[in-house]
């Protein structure tokens, strides 16, 4: 091994060790009214640079190329579809996946934030589900702490060399998983359970909605494999201009 | 060999969507009778296990304050619908462009 992939595989295992303490994932968005004001405002203030970041991303990459305007709206309609499905689990509950691994692997986990934030918007004002205060921090679980662990699970995988579909797998996967792992310490910090702290807490939350979004994050990882599939047979040219894939790759 | 692979994608698209079916549908026969509420609720007891009381939420949804209520349960599933539907109708509608100009681009090919 080179030292460069002894790095990656020290990454990896720190990821994977840092997953095995969070026994596992998730939960649907923060419901309305439920985190603490101060909490609101500290997750809505520290979404604000990620989505400048992703405002700016969008336009370079739309100013470089117009034709990564499709990819972007199927991106995009790929949230939109994916996060209103509500998919009943092996727990006896339903919750639903994310979709934002697509739009972070093939565009960058930034301008997914801006794309995760109108779907969220759209449910908190339409459906009462999530909410307007706890938009900020629904989006930095959902839009920004998922996104950018799929993007970097990517690229490690691709770094490795890992097969691309099963890279888009696992990335969209972990990403729908670590967005619940997120969820669940944000509640956690909010409500620190009395006699353990806030680790027992998160434990507590992360019991709750681990075991629903476990096999919702599978699927969420196959069907981002099926439109992978699909767009590289049919959108090879808008794939190669947002550079997911390269010019003299052969495919 | 263009089209050997088509082949082979095409057969593993369908084998993943008969993945996708199974994990979705399986619970239904594995906990036959259990309610298949949302976690968000699942989520609320949770609070107030770990807070030890019940909690009022300090800010209901706007639509609900409107209405004065919850959003009534056949109105809620039509805009989660219609949430689906505009995904569809984008990916749909892009896709069948793109379906379309590789099947121009490969008339194309065969005349030359």
């Amino acid at each position: 091994m080179s030292k460069k992939q002894k790095k990656i595989v020290a990454v990896c295992a720190t990821l994977a060790l840092s997953f095995g303490i969070m026994p596992a994932v998730s939960a649907m968005h923060i419901m309305e009214g439920y985190l603490p004001v101060g909490f609101c405002v500290a997750w809505g203030v520290l979404c604000i640079p990620f989505l400048a970041a992703g405002l700016f991303s969008i336009r370079n990459k739309l100013s470089e190329n117009r034709r990564s305007l499709t990819i972007l709206a199927m991106s995009g309609a790929f949230i939109f579809v994916i996060s209103s499905l509500k998919i009943p689990s092996v727990t006896g509950s339903c919750s639903h996946m994310t979709g934002t691994g697509l739009g972070a692997i093939l565009f960058s986990p930034a301008a997914v934030s801006v794309l995760g934030v109108i779907v969220l918007l759209f449910q908190a004002i339409l459906l009462a589900h999530g909410g307007l205060t706890t938009l900020g921090a629904n989006t930095f679980s959902m839009a920004i702490a998922g996104p950018f662990l799929s993007f970097a699970v990517y690229k490690i995988c691709m770094k490795l060399k890992v097969n691309r579909k099963v890279s888009v797998f696992l990335a969209a996967m972990l990403g729908d998983v670590f967005t619940y792992c997120v969820t669940s310490f944000q509640l956690a910090m909010a409500y620190p359970s009395e006699s353990g702290g806030m680790a027992a807490s998160a434990v507590k939350f992360l019991g709750v909605f681990a075991p629903t979004q476990l096999p919702l994050a599978v699927i969420e990882g196959i069907l981002t494999v099926i439109i992978v599939i699909g767009l590289e047979t049919y959108a090879m040219p808008e794939l190669k201009s947002i550079g997911f894939i390269k010019e003299k790759e052969v495919y | 060999m263009e089209r050997a692979g088509k082949k082979r994608n095409t057969a593993l698209v369908v084998v993943l969507l008969l993945c996708v079916a199974l994990l979705a549908i399986a619970p239904l026969f594995l906990r036959k009778g259990a309610e298949f509420g949302g976690s968000d609720d699942a989520g609320s007891v949770m609070v107030e296990e770990v807070t030890g009381e019940a909690y009022t939420p300090w800010f209901t949804p706007v639509l609900e304050s409107l209405l004065g209520g919850e959003i009534p349960g056949e109105v809620e599933s039509l805009i989660f619908c219609l949430q689906t539907g505009i995904g569809v109708g984008i990916i749909a509608f892009f896709m069948g462009r793109l379906v379309e100009r590789k099947k121009q681009e490969e008339k194309r090919n065969d005349h030359h």
